[in-house]
């Protein structure tokens, strides 16, 4: 953990990391922060780490790529590709343009990624930490790797200056992890879900970064919150309703259909009730001064355009906006 | 012999796991596909009488202590009888589980087939070996098949259920083995280590040295020379093993689980998953629905009854107050609320039902689970969940 937390807005930082255990939901969180801070004014950019392809469906546009697409105004989004960060890294900041286009040298350098990962990690980071370096933009979102390999990929400048202790490379990884560990500048934002695991391993991550980095954990966002369906209070009611008689003239008013509702609206009760057991599990697991943000389960859209605009509403309420 | 178990349709995982000697369960992350294979495991070895394998990658603890893995580790261990007697059910067979780490297998490895104790010593003091079985993410997927490779050649069990790394592409694993066979074979490596193995720097590569101490620094190249030299002795084993585990992932012993939810992402990556292993003529053995909310959601006439109640939910929560002097406030409200929470979780289960649809079209056999309050970490949840999806 930084030497302190940073008073700032989680968007008026300039580099946020959003990761979570897979299928939490964290390529939608993503986008809505990237869509909040684009309709603020903010010229944001929001990266895919790992391309999967779904960020282009949460902005509704076709495939990304490296070189940014304006999606919005405002709002630009690109798909890391490492190979592409190598060659803009020797391009611009190399001063060796020529050596970008020599096949036989990328495609060494292709290998060693591939047999050193920690190369694909670097070459991730150092794109993003460039961007903020150079101003490009007031805010670079990026939908990072999963819980499990997060905390590697925000190490791997350490990492590499453990190994490499002189040289180009050494040089380079000091403005990344100053930038990486200066709270007002990066955070990280940690999605999950109210369930069992999710929760479990949001606080091993937060832990984990405590430990293994000095990058701030600025928030913990919930999605997928599910409605409480009615107040405990008028639990009774419900359970008088059920009884035969109440069924028997609910059946006869509203159609036989009535008890699959009942049965309905008993694993709605027992999804929510088994879910705020999680959620109170994570708010007592969390080091104070971690905000966690709840976003509400979206039943009609949980994916695409009109899913980032809703998210980023509910969002926008919890920031207070 | 070897294409009567691709051509005849499998029905149940019963047969399946009769017939197969490793599964191998896929998935994107958060899908239930490591709770999926301990209870394939468990079942298996319950029922079947054989002795099975649960080769783990990263459980959930609950999950790992469930299984008897807190305290091993890398090591296999036999889930004692008197477990499953705690769930009620008679083991036929031995039910064997392992936690793959990454790190101990690595070093594993380079000690079964290092040419030599020096080379051995020096790999293992290697920094750059250090960081990469320690750190890095991809050389988990290797050794997670390498490890399932030498089990199995091994001949200790009847049935391997292997669960996959949480990989950022599901691609990754499979091509793990052939890409690590490409690299030791490829002139590009002895071209870069070249020079330190002769220490004369050759004209065509001299440039590229020039610019790789430039960026890297000297010794980080020395490591690195250093490291794929000592690797270049195990060179012919590692590219043929790689070669060996493809080819095990495609042969009719193997076959694969592609274990989902119905939620759009991890369908999406289900379908180009199945059509992967399609392409690679792999054998898909079933597709496993996780979370899956129940028929009654799509009832014709429980959508009359709720539309009915979310409209008019106060008038006839007063006629019944009225009717059974129930005199109860807000029985109108809980009955609006209660129609109104039905066609959203409607909402919800007809999109999924569609999701099924499509992606059940491609595999011989798609199998649901029911959503369950909470996370599996009970050998006998472990069993009930199996026993639902079994035959």
């Amino acid at each position: 953990m930084p030497a302190r937390r940073s008073t700032l807005g989680l968007l008026d930082r300039k580099l946020l990391f959003v990761t979570g255990k897979g299928g939490v939901g964290k390529t939608s969180v993503a986008s809505a922060l990237g869509h909040l801070a684009a309709a603020q004014g903010r010229r944001t950019l929001v990266c895919e780490v790992d391309s999967k392809g779904d960020l282009a469906d949460f902005f509704g546009v076709g495939p990304l790529s490296f070189e940014p697409t304006e999606v919005r105004p405002g709002l630009f989004a690109m798909a890391m590709d490492t190979e592409a960060s190598l060659k803009e890294y020797l391009r611009l900041q190399l001063k060796l343009p020529m050596l970008a286009k020599v096949g036989p040298l990328a495609r060494t350098f292709d290998f060693i990624a591939n047999a050193a990962p920690g190369v694909k990690e670097i070459l991730t980071v150092g794109k993003l930490t460039w961007e903020v370096r150079e101003r490009h933009y007031d805010l670079v979102v990026v939908d990072a790797s999963a819980t499990g390999h997060v905390v590697g990929q925000l190490a791997s400048p350490v990492a590499i200056n453990d190994l490499v202790k002189v040289g180009l490379v050494r040089n380079q990884t000091d403005w990344m992890i100053d930038i990486l560990t200066d709270p007002d500048q990066t955070a990280v934002v940690v999605v999950t879900s109210p369930e069992e695991m999710p929760v479990s391993e949001t606080l091993e991550l937060v832990g984990r970064l405590g430990e293994e980095t000095d990058i701030e954990v600025a928030s913990v966002v919930v999605n997928r919150v599910l409605p409480e369906l009615f107040a405990r209070s008028d639990e009774e009611i419900f359970d008088r309703v059920r009884e035969p008689d109440a069924m028997a003239a609910l059946a006869e008013r509203v159609g036989g259909g009535v008890e699959q509702v009942m049965e309905g609206a008993e694993l709605a009760v027992s999804l929510r009730r088994s879910r705020v057991r999680h959620l109170t599990r994570l708010r007592e697991g969390l080091p104070s001064g971690i905000p966690v943000l709840n976003l509400p389960f979206l039943f009609t859209r949980s994916h695409g355009v009109r899913a980032t605009a809703k998210i980023a509403e509910s969002l926008g309420e919890e920031l207070g906006f | 012999m070897a294409r009567t178990h691709q051509d005849r349709q499998v029905e149940t995982l019963e047969q399946l796991c009769a017939a197969k000697e490793i599964v191998v369960s896929t998935g994107s992350g958060g899908v239930g596909k490591t709770t999926t294979a301990a209870a394939l495991g468990a079942t298996a070895a319950a029922r079947l009488g054989i002795k099975v394998l649960v080769l783990t990658v990263d459980p959930a603890r609950r999950l790992a202590s469930a299984l008897g893995m807190e305290r091993f580790g890398n090591v296999e261990t036999r889930v004692p009888d008197s477990a499953f007697d705690d769930a009620g059910v008679e083991a036929q067979g031995e039910l064997w589980a392992a936690m793959l780490d990454t790190k101990q297998s690595w070093d594993d490895l380079i000690r079964l087939h290092a040419p030599d104790a020096a080379t051995r010593d020096a790999i293992l003091a290697n920094p750059l070996y250090q960081n990469i079985t320690g750190k890095f993410v991809q050389s988990h997927d290797y050794v997670a098949m390498e490890r399932l490779y030498e089990i199995h050649n091994s001949g200790r069990y009847d049935l391997i259920v292997v669960d996959t790394p949480p990989t950022r592409n599901a691609l990754d694993f499979l091509d793990a083995p052939e890409r690590m066979a490409d690299f030791f074979s490829s002139r590009l490596l002895r071209w870069l280590i070249a020079p330190y193995r002769s220490r004369v720097v050759g004209f065509a590569s001299k440039p590229f040295y020039t610019v790789a101490d430039r960026i890297l620094g000297t010794q980080f190249l020395e490591d690195i020379a250093e490291f794929f030299i000592l690797f270049q002795s195990m060179y012919d084993g590692f590219v043929e093993r790689a070669h060996a585990v493809t080819e095990l992932l495609g042969s009719p012993q193997t076959t694969f689980l592609v274990v989902s939810t119905l939620e759009v992402a991890p369908s999406r990556e289900a379908a180009y998953f199945l059509s992967l292993l399609a392409e690679r003529e792999y054998h898909v053995g079933a597709l496993v629905l996780n979370k899956v909310l129940p028929d009654l959601l799509l009832d014709k006439s429980a959508t009359e009854s709720a539309r009915v109640l979310a409209k008019h939910g106060a008038d006839v929560g007063a006629e019944l107050d009225e009717q059974l002097q129930l005199g109860m406030a807000h029985v109108g409200s809980v009955l609006t609320e209660v129609g109104r929470s039905f066609l959203d979780y409607q909402v919800v289960a007809r999109r999924e039902a569609e999701q099924r649809r499509e992606l059940a079209s491609i595999p011989d056999l798609t199998l649901s689970v029911p959503y369950f309050d909470d996370d599996i970490h009970s050998l006998s949840g472990l069993l009930r969940l199996g026993e639902g999806i079994w035959s």
